[in-house]
C-alpha cells in the first residue's frame, strides 16, 4: 500500500521555499558587497590569533579549527585551537623563561 | 531614415551610437534571447541597431538571429584585419536597420582585445543610433570586454538564487571595470530584465517574487518576460522572440524596448493567468 501513503504524502503542502531563497541571498550577498571594497581580512586575522597564542602556548598548527557562519545581523568567528596538557607544555614555558 | 537623437546626451551634430551590454554573469539566463529580441525590437521602432555576439568560440547569436547560413566573416576577422567590418556585418532581411556581428567559432576569447573592440564600436557608432552587445556568460575577458564600453546595461536575471547573486557580481564589475568607471564619468545605466519568471509558481511561494529580487539587486526595472514556450519555438526557427506578438514573451520584449525608449508602459504577465476548468483539465500552458 506505499502507492497510496505516497499519494497522501505527495498532497501534503510542503513549505515554500521562496522566502528562503531571499533570506538566503540578502545574507550572503551582504557580504559579498562589502568584500567587492575590502580586502577578506579573515585569513590575515586567523593566522595573527594562533600566532599570538602560539607565542604563549606550544600548539600544534594542525589542530586548528576555524569556522564562520555569516549571519545577517551577526556573524560568528570561532578559532578552535586544542591546548596540549600540563604535562606537554610545563617544561616547555619554563625553558622559555 | 531621419534617426531620433539617441539617449544619453549625445553631442549634437555629432553621430554617436548608445551602447548596450546585455550580461548577467551567470550563463543560461536568457541573455542571447534578449539581446536578440532587443536588437530586433529596436530596429522595428526605426532605430538603427547593430547586435555583436562577444561570445568567441561559443557563438550563438547567428542561430537565434537566424542568419547562421550567411555567416562568411566575424568580428575576430574584423580586429585582425582579415576582413573589413562591412564584410562581416550581415543585414538583417526581416527588418532592414538592423544588422548583427557574429562571433568567431574556431578563435579564443584572446582574440579579442580592447583596442580591436573599441575600433569596431567607434567606426559602428558613426551609422547606428544602437549597439547591442550580447555578453558571453562569467567575468572573464569576453565579459568584461563586453560591458567595458557600455553606456548602458541590462541585467538578466532569472528568479533563482544562483542568478540573483551572480547579477550582483556583474553590477560590481560594472561599477569598476567599465569604461565609464575608469573615466570616471557618469555611471552605467542600469537595468534590470526579469526573465523566466513563471507568476503560478511565485504564487505559490515556490520562486523568488519579483519584488524580492527587486529589492535585492535595487536597480530601475525595464521588464519581466513569463516564461513561455514561444521561447524555445523562436529558437527552433531562428525568429527572435519579440517577432511573436501572439506571444506573452513577445509582448513582454515589445513593451520592454517601448520602456527603453520612454514610453510609459505598465508591467504584465506579473499575475497567474486563471485557467478555466476546461483548459485546467486539458492542459495548455502559456504562449
Amino acid at each position: 500500500m506505499s502507492w497510496l501513503a505516497d499519494l497522501f504524502k505527495g498532497r501534503r503542502a510542503e513549505p515554500p521555499t521562496a522566502a528562503n531563497a531571499k533570506e538566503r541571498l540578502q545574507i550572503v550577498l551582504a557580504h559579498e558587497r562589502i568584500g567587492r571594497t575590502r580586502e577578506d581580512f579573515l585569513p590575515k586575522l586567523q593566522m595573527e590569533i594562533v600566532a599570538v597564542v602560539a607565542r604563549y602556548v606550544a600548539i600544534d598548527p594542525g589542530r586548528v579549527n576555524v569556522s564562520l557562519d555569516r549571519g545577517g545581523d551577526m556573524s560568528t568567528l570561532a578559532i578552535e585551537i586544542d591546548l596540549p596538557g600540563p604535562a606537554a607544555s610545563a617544561p616547555r614555558r619554563a625553558a622559555a623563561s | 531614415m531621419v534617426a531620433a537623437p539617441p539617449a544619453g546626451g549625445a553631442v549634437q551634430g555629432v553621430s554617436m551610437a548608445e551602447i548596450i551590454v546585455v550580461t548577467s554573469g551567470k550563463g543560461g539566463v536568457g541573455k542571447t534571447t534578449s539581446s536578440a529580441a532587443i536588437a530586433t525590437g529596436l530596429a522595428q521602432r526605426g532605430k538603427r541597431t547593430v547586435v555583436i555576439d562577444f561570445d568567441v568560440g561559443l557563438r550563438n547569436l547567428d542561430l537565434i538571429m537566424g542568419v547562421e547560413r550567411r555567416v562568411v566573416f566575424d568580428i575576430v576577422n574584423v580586429i585582425s584585419g582579415e576582413a573589413r567590418l562591412n564584410q562581416a556585418l550581415i543585414r538583417d532581411k526581416r527588418v532592414d536597420t538592423l544588422s548583427i556581428l557574429p562571433a568567431s567559432q574556431t578563435r579564443d576569447k584572446d582574440a579579442l582585445t580592447k583596442e580591436g573592440v573599441g575600433k569596431i564600436i567607434e567606426e559602428l557608432s558613426k551609422d547606428h543610433d544602437y549597439i547591442v552587445c550580447d555578453s558571453p556568460a562569467g567575468i572573464e575577458k569576453g565579459a568584461l570586454l563586453a560591458l567595458y564600453f557600455a553606456d548602458q546595461a541590462i541585467i538578466v536575471t532569472n528568479p533563482e538564487v544562483s542568478s540573483v547573486r551572480d547579477s550582483d557580481r556583474i553590477l560590481g564589475v560594472l561599477q569598476s571595470k567599465s569604461k565609464r568607471a575608469e573615466d570616471k564619468r557618469e555611471p552605467v545605466k542600469e537595468h534590470l530584465l526579469v526573465t523566466r519568471y513563471d507568476p503560478a509558481r511565485v504564487e505559490k511561494g515556490e520562486m523568488l517574487k519579483l519584488e524580492d529580487i527587486r529589492e535585492i539587486l535595487a536597480i530601475p526595472l525595464l521588464g519581466v518576460i513569463p516564461e513561455s514556450e514561444s521561447v524555445l519555438k523562436a529558437s527552433n526557427t531562428g525568429n527572435p522572440v519579440i517577432m511573436d506578438q501572439e506571444s506573452a514573451a513577445g509582448q513582454a520584449y515589445k513593451d520592454a524596448v517601448g520602456r527603453f525608449l520612454g514610453d510609459k508602459i505598465e508591467h504584465r504577465f506579473l499575475e497567474p493567468t486563471k485557467k478555466g476548468l476546461f483548459s485546467r483539465l486539458f492542459g495548455g500552458r502559456a504562449a
